[in-house]
């Protein structure tokens, strides 16, 4: 049986406050229910102690970054249930209108295929040769999986300057 | 600490409530607050504090009555199942 990990107030606030920070920085917004976002920000810090990366306090992870990626917070499924339902499946980021106190928040489908509909795909850049020569600069283009960004560079950034996303959520675009 | 499952008595019995939850998932922790506000009778299964084989049997069974695998998950008598916090669907079904 996996022990759940011991969690302090001081690290909950940081990380709330860091999130707070980038999500405003991005355009986005933290549910504005402090009580229930630290209570999703320890979930997020739990997960970080058990797996070592922030896999979604609402879904089952099964443990391995690369089977979890699309659920890492913030997830490969946010923008898509901000703008159907005005928030993530979790309700730790909500839209204008949520904060605005126009749109009622309530427990949402999810968005997620099921395991069987999950394709894996191999980590890193990949299908190198369908892509040849697509760009006129050369330069491959690389798209972030959870918020869209765009760049041409030789490899993706390490974090998504837009949504803070790690290096292994890009696909190649271009 | 959380632990892994439980069954909690309360003053309404007349029907058997699982719910399976998730330990970290706050639509589990309010779903789980309506049952011990109504004081309903069940049980509960944190399926991501579970390892091995004990885990894949409980994903098995989730996976029986929603095959999304998503929480909470709360099976009432065998026969029903509502996923999501749904406070409205869960005290109708419960008769609270």
């Amino acid at each position: 049986m996996s022990t759940r990990p011991v969690i302090t107030a001081e690290q909950i606030d940081a990380l709330y406050d860091r999130l707070d920070r980038e999500a405003r920085a991005g355009g986005y917004n933290l549910n504005p229910e402090v009580e229930f976002t630290r209570g999703l920000v320890e979930g997020l810090l739990v997960n970080e102690a058990r797996y070592g990366y922030w896999a979604c306090p609402c879904r089952l992870a099964a443990g391995h970054r690369e089977q979890d990626l699309d659920i890492i917070c913030p997830c490969d499924y946010r923008d898509p249930d901000l703008e159907d339902y005005g928030a993530c499946y979790c309700a730790l980021y909500v839209s204008d209108a949520v904060v605005r106190g126009e749109q009622p928040l309530h427990s949402i489908p999810d968005r997620r295929p099921p395991a069987e509909q999950r394709a894996v795909p191999p980590a890193g850049p990949q299908h190198e040769e369908e892509f040849v020569g697509f760009t006129r600069s050369g330069m491959p283009v690389w798209r972030c999986k959870v918020c869209g960004y765009l760049c041409a560079r030789p490899q993706p950034p390490l974090k998504c300057p837009i949504c803070k996303a790690d290096q292994d959520r890009f696909e190649r675009f271009l | 600490m959380a632990e892994p499952k439980g069954h909690i008595v309360g003053e309404h019995a007349e029907h058997t409530v699982m719910l399976y939850a998730l330990s970290t998932c706050i639509w589990c922790r309010k779903t789980r607050q309506l049952l011990e506000d109504e004081k309903v009778t069940y049980d509960y299964l944190y399926v991501d504090l579970l390892e091995g084989e004990e885990r894949q049997a409980a994903e098995r069974e989730v996976r029986q009555w929603n095959p999304a695998t998503s929480f909470p998950t709360l099976v009432i008598d065998g026969a029903d199942c509502i996923v999501g916090f749904k406070p409205d669907a869960i005290r109708e079904r419960l008769g609270l």
